[in-house]
């Protein structure tokens, strides 16, 4: 599947495109099939999103999976820091990331 | 330290209300991102991983206790609790709003900080040697020299737009403790045989994807001709650096595709030229600076014995203090590499405890090293117990300095929006496998520096040992390199063989130590066997 990911403008914060608005979540993504650019352009345009762009993803029984490591890491967060990432408590969350 | 004139603090308030009205414009829609991001970036303001992250300039590295607690200030208001002292000698927030953004720069503006040219194709943040001032083998305080070109390079509008970014390191001595033969320029200040003082000029350094040591351009400039030779030398490299290709566009390429002979004519013939402009500063100038880092009222007739009865601090006290050039004094390292944790980091509550051991301990001075530890450069041996316990409660009296738990490692993939590779869990790892296993100590000085990418801003071609992370099919994946040298015997690492997975390195680093203490005769350090051996009894224990 295709996802899209940016950062939101004012806090920098990572966001996740859900078919209607931009959360934090990467579970709530929604494949955006080829529709990538055409949501990306738009929705920076109306700067609900900085520097979108779409990635390769799967749906996996543990959620939606960015396909490259790094896109793994900014949806959780830094796997040395856990208490700063969107799993704090989930001890082997950072296995996810690898 | 410095005190800012009305000049520079103009400067900086005035940028501060610029980028305030920038960021207002973008937020309000009226610059678009490809038109904002250089306005931000020349203000040090990256958008990294997670957020924006802001490197704000630590000059020459030197901090009084007013400016560490601004930057704990900061860290608690704007951030999350933490900053990143990095190997350029600066601080990165990894946090941060952009909204907030002037707000910060303006409260640094307040004790004389910012984060202009913390990032671009400029002269960025000048760095020195972290025990300036101190150190007993230095033949004069390197920092005035420093903040000579701090302020000739600041918002000069011939070098804003440089081919590639250019970095600038002034020491004072032969022991070099600032990798300056790693930089764009290095300069040491030297005596000629007439006993008076001057510059030599190591140009074309650098490490990056082609790592190269600076050779020696000029044995020795006249101190009231430095700032017009670095003129020159930053204008040839304007004219002539590779501007259509960016991985050859630093000057270490200009210098080695043109070579060091016709480079080095080309500055003095543009040097010169420069002469007969009268750009140089005043030497009156440099002596008003100068009288900023006069040494501080070192008391005299002070005890110089330690009492070493508590071996806690014994062992810290040997391996966490350097000698002082006053009798009766040294100066103290904080290690900032506690045993499994991320180095450089520092907590709110650590940075404020440094300002305030900075202010009672150490003349309200202390430094950040590029090895990415704290130091108190000014420390009364007679008050180093009292010292070591506040810093033992705060977490912050780890005895390891240049031990291999005292590692470099760049923010690496856990935050940063270039890297291949995480590399602060594999110091993490490396540093409690030594720590448990107990070969830690046995084993000297031996520098470990990682990078996350190629870009080595871990340092890892100056590693004694060096760990490269790369991207192998979409998996993390660590080179080992062997050899490298910072210091004044630099040298270049080189690789292991192929690379090896997380778990792997680690093992392999051992395998690595385990050779050097089979092989080392008396006295020698890791980096003396492997010079003396070689790769191939390395290579043979790795690769079979």
């Amino acid at each position: 599947m295709k996802i899209l990911t940016g950062n939101d403008l004012k806090t920098g914060d990572v966001v996740w495109w859900d078919g209607a608005d931009w959360v934090r979540d990467v579970n709530a993504s929604v494949d955006v099939g080829d529709r990538a650019d055409e949501i990306a352009a738009r929705e920076e345009a109306a700067r609900r999103v900085n520097v979108p762009y779409a990635i390769d993803a799967e749906r996996t029984d543990d959620g939606i999976r960015p396909a490259h490591i790094k896109d793994r890491v900014r949806a959780l967060g830094p796997t040395v820091r856990m208490d700063l990432t969107r799993r704090p408590d989930d001890a082997n969350a950072a296995d996810w990331v690898v | 330290m410095y005190k800012y004139d009305t000049y520079d603090q103009q400067m900086v308030d005035t940028r501060v209300a610029e980028f305030r009205d920038q960021t207002r414009r973008r937020l309000s829609g009226e610059l678009s991102e490809d038109q904002f991001k250089p306005l931000r970036l020349m203000n040090g303001l990256y958008l990294q991983l997670h957020a924006y992250m802001l490197r704000v300039a630590v000059p020459y590295g030197t901090l009084n206790g007013e400016q560490m607690r601004m930057l704990a200030r900061i860290a608690d208001k704007y951030d999350r609790g933490y900053g990143h002292f990095t190997t350029r000698q600066n601080i990165q927030y990894n946090w941060i709003k952009l909204e907030d953004a002037p707000d910060i720069l303006a409260d640094l503006a307040t004790v004389e900080m910012h984060a202009i040219q913390t990032s671009g194709n400029c002269i960025r943040n000048i760095s020195s040697d972290h025990f300036a001032g101190a150190a007993a083998d230095e033949v004069t305080d390197p920092r005035p020299y420093a903040e000579l070109l701090r302020q000739w390079s600041s918002f000069h509008p011939e070098f804003s737009y440089l081919p590639r970014k250019f970095k600038i390191a002034v020491i004072a001595s032969d022991t070099d403790r600032a990798a300056m033969r790693l930089h764009d320029i290095g300069i040491q200040i030297v005596t000629n045989d007439a006993g008076e003082l001057g510059c030599a000029f190591y140009i074309g350094g650098g490490m990056g994807r082609t790592p190269m040591v600076a050779p020696l351009i000029r044995d020795f400039v006249p101190l009231d001709e430095m700032v017009t030779y670095c003129e020159a030398a930053l204008r040839v490299y304007n004219r002539h650096g590779r501007r259509d290709n960016k991985y050859k566009a630093r000057i270490k390429i200009l210098v080695h595709e043109m070579g060091k002979d016709e480079y080095a004519r080309q500055v003095e013939e543009e040097f010169a030229h420069l002469k007969g402009e009268g750009i140089e500063p005043p030497l009156a100038e440099l002596d008003r600076i100068r009288e900023y880092f006069a040494d501080p009222a070192f008391k005299s007739d002070l005890p110089d014995d330690i009492d070493r009865s508590d071996p806690d601090f014994a062992l810290w006290a040997d391996r966490n203090t350097v000698a002082h050039k006053a009798p009766g004094y040294v100066a103290a390292v904080i290690s900032l590499k506690p045993v499994g944790g991320i180095p450089g980091d520092a907590s709110t509550a650590q940075m404020q405890v440094m300002a305030d051991l900075a202010t009672r301990y150490s003349f309200d001075e202390c430094r950040v090293t590029h090895t990415q530890n704290i130091v108190l450069p000014h420390v009364e041996k007679g008050q180093l117990y009292e010292l070591f316990k506040e810093l033992d409660a705060a977490g912050l009296a780890t005895p390891n300095l240049d031990q291999i738990g005292d590692i470099i490692a760049c923010p690496g993939l856990d935050y940063c929006s270039l890297a291949n590779a995480r590399s602060i869990p594999l110091a993490q790892k490396i540093a409690t496998r030594f720590a448990e296993n107990g070969k830690g100590d046995t084993l000297g000085e031996l520098k470990l520096k990682i990078s996350g990418c190629i870009n080595a801003c871990g340092h890892h071609h100056a590693g004694h040992i060096g760990i490269l992370g790369v991207d192998r099919k979409g998996t993390e994946n660590y080179q080992l390199l062997l050899g490298g040298s910072e210091a004044a015997d630099t040298s270049l690492a080189k690789i292991t063989g192929p690379g090896f997975d997380e778990d792997g390195i680690v093992d392999a680093i051992e395998t690595t130590t385990d050779v050097y203490l089979a092989q080392r005769e008396d006295g020698e350090r890791f980096l003396d066997t492997y010079r003396r051996i070689g790769m191939t009894p390395f290579k043979e224990a790795l690769y079979g």
